[in-house]
């Protein structure tokens, strides 16, 4: 039977069943390196990007260089249909 | 940014997000799939799929002037977001001869950098400052 997803105030997610699948052919040198996780400094360049947007009826291509000259507020949040 | 669709951002602005502000979002809610890009900000958590709420302060150089990073439980203070803008603006705008001490808000006194003020802060700035009057 399927069950009701409790709606919180992140984006219900799935992922693989059942019994694990033994997958990993990585040698621990790779893993070691997939652990580094990165994180933006203050006073440093945010870095650039391009990303598909919608913004009053249309969908359109944003790339934050594109903003130079303006301050802009980059915020980020968990799913749609939740609060910021 | 989220790493909703925009096909979704849409729904949302039309379905829901338009009864509470007139007319729709005004500015652009951008998509990010896979969290490529959250992953560079470092506010992509993978476990979950999803993005924190992340909020980045860029200044006209490109410069990430602060940030704030909750994890998804807690709604932001917008207020806050709006007073540090107008700080890290006034401070451009003095061309960093003027800093903001805790708590400044527009028409509150700004403190000059420098020798003179080298333990003289307590002159010009009372821990009463730092709240909302």
């Amino acid at each position: 039977m399927a069950e009701e997803i409790k709606a919180g105030c992140a984006r219900p997610t799935g992922g693989p069943v059942g019994e694990k699948v033994d997958n990993k052919k990585e040698t621990p040198k790779q893993e070691a390196i997939k652990e580094v996780r990165t994180m933006v400094t203050v006073g440093k360049k945010a870095p650039d990007f391009t990303a598909p947007a919608y913004h009053k009826g249309k969908f359109i291509n944003i790339k934050l260089s594109d903003y130079l000259g303006k301050w802009v507020s980059l915020c980020f949040y968990p799913g749609d249909f939740t609060f910021v | 940014m989220s790493v909703d669709s925009v096909f979704v951002h849409k729904m949302w602005d039309e379905h829901e997000l338009s009864k509470m502000v007139k007319g729709g979002i005004p500015f652009p809610m951008l998509s990010d799939g896979g969290g490529k890009v959250g992953s560079v900000f470092g506010v992509y958590l993978e476990d979950a799929g999803v993005e924190a709420r992340g909020r980045f302060l860029i200044d006209p150089d490109g410069i990430i002037q602060g940030f704030e990073v909750l994890t998804p439980p807690v709604g932001r203070n917008v207020a806050e977001t709006l007073r540090q803008l107008q700080a890290f603006q006034h401070v451009r705008n003095s061309k960093g001869t003027e800093a903001t001490p805790s708590g400044w808000k527009p028409g509150k006194p700004t403190l000059k950098p420098g020798p003179d003020l080298v333990g003289k802060v307590w002159e010009v700035w009372k821990t009463s400052s730092a709240f909302d009057d």
